[in-house]
């Protein structure tokens, strides 16, 4: 009977719908799981000492029970803040370049070959780094009379910032090329030059959009692990000038993986580790797609 | 007037030179790459594992990691495939257009995208240590799927988008059901979307290091079953770039290469691929 | 010979393969309303770009032929093309204030050209806001951002923007076909009150609107300029069957 029959493909697809759904929140609710999971692990040294303590105490003695996280948020905040100095300015530039000034065949070749930059994977920048970048910074910190293995804050910060160039350059593409084509024509049209029209013009009016790419970056830079691990040279202590070495959180947390069952406490504090991580990245994300979103329904 | 034109010129030389340094710094990065790896690669590079251990021993090759990372990524582009084809249908079929869960879902994944690998990694093996799995191939494939699968997503939403509402309800109006045609029009209609979906996060899988450090282990062999650990390119050039022996280090070189070279064919293979297959599909 | 503010000799423009606008050559009389009219995609926009070079700016496009505006060539190979742009201001189809304050609007076209002085500014921009019979609607809120004020009086804003780097001639391109009924007279009335300074072009497909302001009309069909003279020449005996048939709306 054909009634029969769309019955049951009616029930197959309410019955379908209905995992989809299941797996549909599942997938979306993993970011909570993580969360979650890393808490209770986290909870045994939360409960042994205040998050003060934890956060800004800079003596890092496990042994001894005593776990002071200073030293590695500094760390990370040295190796993302440099980072972020060499990059903005660079990405900024070519974002410029590639959206308003270069002719299409340039703009067509040169974004794929960005986005390429984008997939070679972590490691692969860090081999880079030991390879090129350390010995050069070795050789650079000679100029400025300072004293330093290579394995520093500025290397790991060069590494870093050409992680980050694909993500902040291809969002700021887009986010310029998004901008109305009109507004250009209305200042040009007033006897502006390019660059005034792209400076007061188009520039304020990308301006959210691009600030969310660069917190992106931000985001992305702050998280990166292996690349950071390799160069940056890993001493517990917080870094006093760029050619010193930095031990960031990622690296702490890649680096310790092997004791952290044998010492007490030491896995839950590296659990907690990546819940600081966690927590500092996705806040970024969030403000970022937030802003995003904002930006995107302001240039309609 | 001459102190705009000054401007505008200075600021046209600044932006042209910053693009091409970035162009340089990638093809710096390719050449030192490509010609350091080929320096170390050798027949037996490819086809021996590594003899006397992977950190002290001079003889042998990358096989165990190559081998390794191939049913790693496999294993987790399969695995978070069976899971994405789902979530999307469902996002984009069975949700209606604009609907707050569907939206709130995205956003949850775009969350998750965004969640460093090394936390994946951490959470790959508070799941192995409440199972009571040691580090394997299985711990490993598991963790890089919830790494890949918001990658695999949104690929694939951007796609599955795209499928113009005409297209649905024609289906609808002969009377298939919502899961009929899920199945049977949105997937065939975004098939070459989907492919290029799965050899993205094939890409970002096989190269992702963090996230197996905890899960997978490394292993001298070929991993013989889904609870021993295996090696993993990634990992084969952290730990082997680590060591004092120049011999070993060329492993790592080799490692380098060969992982460079997957990635950089997947990420080419998927441009060429969606555009190729954009040109078959309704529009 | 008397000079004209614009001249057109042999101008083509072409878009990739597509010949978009085919060997006009036509004298823009000064300080009149000139209407550019012509069913849709007839090159009416290209021809109105193309004498300030806007059309330039579009990717793969192509211009022969010169366009001579107070004598000078402007797309001779050395010309100055913000100075070219400077002389003529331009309106757009829909208003688009630039992304800051009404004030900034205004004056933003003088401090590009390097003016600074804030008492002249602050002059310039109430001269030019009661030129187009804004002022009084907005002199107590200068500084909030222009996209708050109605769609009809970004309009005019914008009109006051290009007015303020002080034009000889002003391009509108279909300037009132976003606007109400309202809002759109008010245009015109600028226009009529202008026309005594400025020359104005302005490209429109609302006949009755050509018919209301011009003194001098240009017809195209097909990117060719099929027939041009006095407005009410033009619109009551025309020549060309073309521009019969599109006046009696045969084709449109």
């Amino acid at each position: 009977m054909p009634l029969k029959r769309s019955d049951f493909s009616l029930k197959i697809d309410r019955a379908a719908g209905k995992i989809m759904a299941v797996l549909a929140w599942l997938s979306g609710l993993i970011v909570v799981a993580i969360a979650a999971g890393l808490f209770i692990k986290s909870l045994p040294i939360l409960k042994s000492q205040s998050l003060g303590t934890l956060l800004f105490s800079s003596s890092w003695f496990p042994l001894r029970g005593q776990f002071g996280f200073l030293p590695f948020i500094m760390g990370s905040l040295w190796v993302t803040g440099t980072a972020m100095l060499l990059a903005v300015p660079l990405c900024l530039l070519t974002a410029i370049y590639l959206a308003e000034y270069a002719p299409r065949l340039v703009r067509e070749g040169v974004r794929p070959l960005i986005d390429l930059l984008a997939g070679i994977p972590s490691v692969v920048y860090g081999l880079w780094g030991i390879l090129v970048v350390v010995p050069w910074v070795q050789q650079a910190a000679k100029w400025f009379n300072a004293a330093t293995t290579g394995y520093c804050v500025l290397s790991a910060a060069i590494v870093l910032a050409v992680m980050i160039f694909p993500v902040i350059i291809h969002m700021t593409v887009e986010i310029l090329r998004a901008v109305p084509w009109e507004y250009r024509e209305a200042s040009l049209s007033l006897g502006a030059t390019h660059w005034q029209t792209t400076k007061k013009v188009v520039l304020r009016k990308a301006f959210p959009g691009i600030l969310a790419a660069v917190v992106l970056g931000l985001a992305r830079a702050f998280g990166e692990t292996m690349a950071v691990l390799m160069v940056a040279g890993n001493v517990a202590h917080s870094p006093a000038s760029v050619w010193d070495p930095a031990y960031p959180l990622p690296a702490l947390i890649a680096n310790n993986y092997g004791e952290m069952m044998s010492i007490p406490l030491y896995d839950s504090a590296m659990m907690l580790g990546c819940l600081i991580l966690l927590g500092i990245v996705l806040v970024f994300n969030i403000l970022a797609k937030l802003v995003l979103m904002k930006a995107q329904k302001a240039l309609q | 007037m001459d102190k705009r034109r000054l401007e505008e010129a200075v600021m046209k030389g600044l932006m042209a030179a910053s693009t091409a340094l970035i162009l340089a710094v990638l093809l710096l990065i390719l050449l030192t790459i490509f010609i350091r790896g080929a320096k170390a690669m050798s027949w037996s590079m490819i086809t021996q594992t590594p003899q006397g251990g992977f950190y002290l021993g001079k003889e042998g090759g990358i096989l165990n990691a190559i081998v390794g990372s191939f049913y790693l990524a496999t294993g987790s582009t399969g695995l978070a495939f069976l899971l994405a084809v789902p979530v999307v249908l469902y996002l984009n079929v069975f949700c209606r257009r604009g609907c707050r869960t569907a939206a709130v879902i995205r956003f949850l994944l775009d969350v998750l995208w965004g969640v460093p690998s090394i936390v994946f990694g951490a959470f790959g093996f508070i799941l192995m240590l409440t199972v009571g799995l040691k580090a394997s191939l299985l711990g490993g494939i598991v963790t890089v799927a919830l790494l890949v699968l918001p990658i695999m997503c949104r690929a694939m939403d951007e796609v599955v988008r795209m499928v113009p509402s005409e297209l649905l309800e024609s289906s609808y109006a002969v009377g298939a059901t919502r899961f009929q045609t899920a199945v049977k029009v949105v997937l065939r209609q975004s098939s070459g979307g989907i492919l290029t979906a799965v050899l993205i996060a094939f890409g970002r899988g096989i190269g992702d290091a963090a996230s197996v450090l905890f899960t997978a282990g490394f292993s001298d062999q070929i991993p013989q079953s889904l609870m021993r650990p295996a090696a993993t390119l990634p990992l084969a050039i952290f730990f082997q770039i680590g060591t004092p022996f120049p011999q070993v280090q060329e492993r790592a070189y080799a490692a380098a290469l060969i992982l460079t070279a997957i990635v950089l064919a997947a990420s080419l293979l998927s441009r060429r691929l969606s555009r190729r297959w954009s040109r078959h599909s309704i529009r | 010979m008397n000079q004209h503010h614009i001249s057109v000799e042999n101008l083509n423009v072409y878009y990739g393969d597509e010949h978009s606008l085919q060997d006009v050559s036509i004298n823009l009389p000064d300080r009149q309303i000139i209407a550019v009219i012509g069913p849709s995609g007839c090159g009416k926009t290209t021809f109105l770009k193309s004498l300030n070079r806007m059309v330039e700016l579009v990717e793969g496009v192509r211009v022969t032929g010169k366009v001579l505006v107070d004598g000078e060539d402007i797309y001779a190979p050395f010309a100055e093309v913000t100075h070219i742009r400077r002389k003529m201001g331009l309106l757009s189809q829909t208003p688009r204030p630039l992304p800051m304050s009404i004030y900034d609007n205004v004056a933003y076209g003088p401090r590009v050209h390097g003016l600074k002085n804030r008492r002249k500014l602050d002059e310039i921009v109430e001269f030019r806001l009661r030129q187009v019979g804004l002022w009084d609607e907005v002199k107590d809120r200068l500084s909030c951002p222009a996209s708050q004020i109605s769609i009809g009086q970004q309009q005019r804003l914008c009109l006051a923007r290009g007015l303020a780097v002080e034009p000889e001639i002003i391009l509108a391109d279909e300037p009132t076909s976003a606007l109400d009924p309202v809002s759109s007279r008010r245009i015109e009335e600028c226009f009529l009150e202008l026309k005594k300074d400025y020359t104005i072009v302005i490209v429109t497909h609302i006949l009755r609107q050509a018919r209301r302001l011009a003194d001098y009309a240009a017809f195209f069909y097909c990117g060719q300029l099929v027939e041009h003279g006095p407005a009410a020449q033009m619109f009551e005996t025309p020549t060309q069957q073309k521009t019969l048939e599109y006046i009696k709306g045969v084709i449109s």
